[in-house]
């Protein structure tokens, strides 16, 4: 077991013994957790309350024809049974997605992939409502679904569409970055090029808590209350607002503990709307809290990306220039969670850590019979598929040279004197130092003994492999002049007061959904205001109660709301130093801040405490023109860019040359995620991140057979990894803040579960090597690696 | 939370409790032992019985016995309501069937372990089963009550298919016995996509030695491949021969005909035959290095 004191304070990241303001403390929310007093929203009991269940379509594709209810509705404890038919009647058939798309709330017309929700039986209790769904007789005529993008565009392919008008095709968009004119031109004078089709499949974020609702409409002054599962609930409610036409003001949000998220409660969901629905119809709260399988089939998958690679170098290995042309399937409906701008998400960030002299990427969206969503599972906004491109084509191009990885790497990463440093797509990278990061990482792998162990085991026939990743995030959206989701600026509100007491409450437009947030936030304003964590509450999850803002994902939080939170204490602070010279009868400019007190300069022993300047300021001090009798401030923040945290990740793995089976032996993690603010949330995040990675890598899959069917609707079918199948992660890291955020922290949620997969992968295809392989995609399953040891590896879509 | 359809149920107090409630409820009822197949079934509503008959205060069915048979024969008798966990952590079954030793290191996970009963597994009889290719290796037999009193049944007559066994609707199997023999040695090995998944393909083996140092009897079996009892054509091969790599390879190329998968999410065609060949050679290594531990502990003790 480990204990929080088997790790020595890092003198390189500040003095972590600190009690106050950053370093290493336990999580203040961990003991209501680990105690099983978690308060999620299935636990939520109102008088009254009734259950919702939804019917769901058993195939992918297929014409509405008719829907009867009535042995439903005859249900001695059913309420209601609502249709899609119902749901035209009041407007709400159809949904506005985060994408600028509509999706269907309750099928009307047809069904456009399996598990879509048909109608909802509200009921006294969620036995009776999934009895009752038995009771709903529907016909459906079938259609040949849509299964495959790379068909899905083909001149005879069914229109899955046909609800938007004109539409006679399945295709979303086409969107483009960097110059593919200039990029020509390198790879024209390049003297090697290589390219590669690689596949990031459809997967799961799978939170251990399925998504849900409990809806309480109040008849009587219009009010309505919704505890969802929800990432964003200030989002959710605007839109709540706009599309239900409940006025903004009577709706109240909140989001309780979140059992995880990774993306998958970012959008809203047909089973939120149906509460809402069930709710004023019956005119009782109303909880939907779905099951696994609905979580797996109907809920945001991500990725599902087909990438055709193109890298260009010169023979001594110098990276000239990467291009890709992507196919991009986002389901049925376009569903996917991202600003505004950006219908790839921040896939641009492909040129990852090198400096490039051209890069061009083309993304092609298309429609297919799945289920919608598509940023999601800790991604960054594509940043992950994006990574895994470059991290993947290096090696392959190392391969092609007769380079070794690492080297080629450490001779084409941006300099540190080249930053803040202008990438071929748009984007501006705010810090980077990254050889440091990567020679730490190989001196805590052994990277020269692991490669002379491979040599001598080649020797053997055993296989054995070593991947190297080496990513850089772009986190924090953002800049609301850039990004914004529906036309909301991507920026956070904080607000913050300090009763009189010194105690202090800091209200954040951010939801946990077990990233700590009421530990790291509090030591954030510990930190800026020298008062204890524990003497700081957090406020969170609840509309009624914290500032407007967009929620969290994309690694925000700390970027983002983090920046909010520095800045309002700074304004508390400052105004902390009005009061105090007030009560000292000296001038603002004569005092002098140290970590919990205003002094006199030159007299320190003169001096007020928050606590004691928050006693004055809500006491009976004379207070100073324009400064009120409080310890309160709020602010919005409006990041000037977003931030880019990268790391040096790598891995080690054997592979049981009989069988195919793959054993992540060693893995090494060195992230540099700018100033960290409790170093024991990071490694949780890293460690967390790094198991998603290892089952994205080795085994999740989302798959379709070609009639629709979803393979992957339960966790007997779609695998997530346990204990036994991930090592000792051995973490490190190196600190090169971001000059522009208020604290110089960079986010770190993602960085894992983006970096990691390319790793796994890179070690295995290192370990195939002897067989000729220089490619295989993701799950790299028993079976899939043993087919590709007969020199027939398969894309999985 | 997935949500069965309605059903009813009883806790059963002995063997002859749980009969009656059986023939009482009818062909719609079903016993509940460990409930990790059962209940995951009946909440994706695949399974709905009307009636649970709940067997768990059943502890005169949860049993490990060394002891003569009726014959005078050297016997393990295992109670149906044994726990993985019991069988997992049983000295003396490692010690005389380490085949289900290995099995159980690799069935599920200890949850699941901690409540599955070998009597379960081998009723649910799912083709990816393990313990049912182990029983077959073993050549277990079946103890199977009902009103009119206890039968016996070799494996093969017990297992009638995948999902289907000869324990009638109105009957309980209420233990498996299995032969102990000398300088004989038994192995298991799986393939899995993770820890806790269905068998991709799986292998066992018993090997006994005679005393020359040949091979007296062997048995194989294989899972989640198609394969219908134990494979006849891999074990004759092995008979009367010098245990060696060659022979092992045949045996391996035998089973991997023999087999009969089907492609699925766990794999294609060929590689599960190929499965079938590699850890046929596997096992048979392992159980004929056992057979040769135990015939020497075996000489040991008598010399």
């Amino acid at each position: 077991m480990t204990l929080i004191e088997d790790h020595p304070a890092n003198p390189a990241a500040g003095d972590e013994s600190r009690p106050i303001g950053y370093g290493r403390l336990q999580r203040k929310e961990d003991p209501r957790f680990v105690r099983g007093k978690g308060h999620y929203v299935d636990d939520i009991v109102l008088p009254g309350m009734l259950h919702g269940a939804i019917l769901r379509a058993p195939v992918a594709h297929a014409r509405l024809v008719s829907i009867d209810t009535s042995e439903a509705l005859a249900h001695p404890h059913v309420h209601a049974v609502i249709t899609g038919t119902d749901l035209q009647a009041l407007g709400l058939a159809w949904a506005p997605t985060l994408s600028m798309d509509v999706q269907a709330v309750l099928v009307t017309d047809k069904v456009r992939f399996q598990g879509q929700e048909v109608a909802f039986v509200v009921a006294d209790d969620r036995y009776a409502a999934r009895d009752a769904l038995e009771l709903i007789r529907v016909e459906y005529e079938v259609l040949p679904p849509v299964m495959d993008a790379r068909t899905a565009l083909a001149a005879d392919a069914p229109v899955i569409r046909d609800d938007l008008e004109g539409r006679t095709d399945n295709h979303i968009f086409d969107w483009e970055a960097g110059d593919a004119a200039e990029t020509d031109a390198v790879f024209a004078s390049a003297d090697v090029v290589v390219s590669q089709e690689i596949v990031y499949p459809r997967v799961h974020p799978a939170p251990m808590e399925t998504c849900g609702a409990v809806a309480d409409f109040d008849a009587v002054d219009g009010r309505l209350t919704l505890y969802e599962t929800t990432q964003a609930p200030h989002a959710h409610r605007t839109l709540f607002a706009m599309v239900a036409g409940i006025p903004e003001h009577k709706i109240r949000v909140v989001s309780p503990d979140i059992g995880g998220g990774f993306g998958n409660k970012v959008g809203i969901y047909p089973g939120y709307i149906l509460a809402v629905v069930g709710s004023i119809v019956t005119g009782k709260p109303v909880k939907w809290v779905e099951d696994r399988s609905e979580n797996l089939m109907s809920t945001s998958f991500a990725r599902d990306y087909i990438m055709q690679g193109e890298i260009a170098a010169t023979k001594d290995g110098t990276i000239l220039g990467l291009r890709t042309t992507v196919l991009a399937d986002h389901g049925a409906f376009n569903a996917t969670a991202q600003p505004t701008k950006y219908p790839a998400g921040f896939f641009h960030i492909f040129t990852g850590s090198y400096d490039l002299k051209a890069a061009h990427c083309k993304v092609t969206g298309v429609y297919t019979n799945k289920a919608p969503g598509g940023v999601a599972y800790a991604c960054s906004f594509r940043v992950t598929e994006a990574v895994y491109l470059v991290e993947r084509m290096v090696d392959i191009l190392a391969a092609k040279l007769g380079m070794d990885p690492a080297e080629l790497r450490l001779k084409n990463f941006i300099k540190p004197e080249q930053f803040p440093y202008a990438n071929k797509t748009g984007w501006e990278y705010d810090s980077g130092n990254y050889e440091p990061t990567m020679r730490l990482s190989m001196q805590m792998a052994g990277y020269d003994e692991l490669r002379r162990e491979q040599k001598e085991k080649r020797e053997r026939g055993e296989l054995m492999g070593i991947g190297i990743s080496f990513f850089t995030e772009t986190v924090g959206a953002g800049p609301r002049k850039h990004m914004d989701i529906l036309g909301l600026g991507m920026n956070d509100g904080a607000e913050l007061r300090v009763h009189p007491t010194g105690k202090a409450v800091v209200r954040i437009s951010v939801q946990s959904q077990g990233q700590g947030h009421e530990t790291t936030f509090a030591q954030i304003v510990a930190e800026e205001l020298g008062i204890p964590p524990e003497d700081i509450d957090v406020v969170h999850g609840d509309t009624d109660q914290t500032p407007f803002g967009l929620g969290t994902y994309g690694s925000r939080s700390t970027p983002v709301s983090g920046g909010a939170v520095a800045l309002v204490a700074r304004k508390v602070r400052e105004k902390a130093k009005f009061i105090a010279a007030a009560m000292l009868e000296t001038r603002p400019e004569d005092l002098e801040w140290e970590k919990g007190r205003w002094f006199v300069k030159g007299d320190p022993s003169v001096g007020k405490t928050i606590a004691e300047i928050a006693m004055g300021a809500h006491g009976t001090v004379a207070l100073p023109e324009g400064i009120d009798g409080n310890l309160d401030a709020e602010v919005t923040y409006d990041p000037p860019n977003l931030t880019f945290p990268f790391g040096a990740y790598i891995c080690v793995v054997d592979i049981d040359p009989g069988t195919g089976r793959v054993v992540v032996r060693r893995f090494i993690a060195v992230d540099d995620c700018g100033t960290r603010i409790n170093p024991m949330i990071i490694e949780g995040q890293v460690h967390g991140g790094l198991t998603d990675g290892v089952g994205m890598a080795l085994m999740e899959i989302i798959e379709f057979d070609k009639e629709g069917n979803c393979l992957g609707g339960s966790f007997m079918d779609y695998l997530i990894p346990t204990a036994m199948e991930v090592p000792d992660w051995e973490t490190g890291y190196t600190v090169t803040p971001s000059p522009h955020h208020p604290i110089g922290a960079k986010g770190i949620g993602e960085s894992a579960t983006v970096g990691s997969p390319p790793a796994i992968v890179n070690a295995v295809v290192d370990a195939l090597a002897p067989y000729g392989i220089t490619h295989m995609d993701m799950p790299c399953t028993p079976a899939r690696v043993w087919e590709a040891m007969q020199g027939r590896p398969r894309p999985p879509i | 939370m997935q949500i069965p359809a309605p059903f009813d149920y009883a806790r059963a107090s002995t063997v002859d409790n749980a009969l009656a409630l059986l023939e009482r409820h009818g062909p719609e009822s079903r016993i509940l032992a460990g409930g990790h197949s059962l209940l995951p079934m009946m909440k994706l509503r695949l399974a709905r019985p009307e009636w649970l008959i709940d067997i768990n205060d059943l502890f005169e069915l949860d049993f490990i016995v060394r002891g003569a048979d009726a014959q005078g024969a050297d016997t393990l008798r295992i109670g149906a309501l044994t726990r993985h966990t019991t069988l997992l952590e049983s000295d003396q079954v490692h010690a005389l069937f380490p085949i289900i030793t290995d099995a159980e290191k690799v069935i599920a996970d200890p949850i699941v372990r901690n409540r599955g009963t070998i009597g379960g597994s081998l009723c649910q009889a799912d083709p990816a089963e393990d313990l049912s290719t182990v029983c077959e290796v073993l050549g277990a037999v079946a103890v199977i009550r009902g009103s009119g009193g206890e039968r016996l049944l070799s494996m093969a007559e017990f297992h009638r298919g995948p999902y289907e066994t000869a324990v009638a609707h109105n009957e309980i199997l209420c233990e498996l016995r299995f032969a102990v023999r000398a300088r004989t040695g038994s192995a298991y090995e799986k393939v899995e996509r993770r820890v806790g998944d269905w068998a991709v393909a799986a292998a066992g083996a018993s090997v006994t030695l005679a005393a020359d140092g040949t091979i007296e009897a062997a048995t194989i079996g294989l899972t989640a491949v198609g394969q219908t009892g134990t494979v006849g054509a891999a074990a004759d091969a092995l008979l009367g021969q010098l245990p060696t790599e060659a022979l092992f390879i045949e045996a391996g190329r035998l089973a991997s005909v023999a087999c009969d998968p089907i492609a699925d999410q766990r794999g294609p065609v060929d590689y599960k035959r190929h499965l079938a060949d590699e850890l046929t050679r596997r096992v048979l290594r392992r159980a004929t290095e056992r057979a040769h531990a135990s015939a020497t502990s075996t000489a040991t003790q008598e010399g």
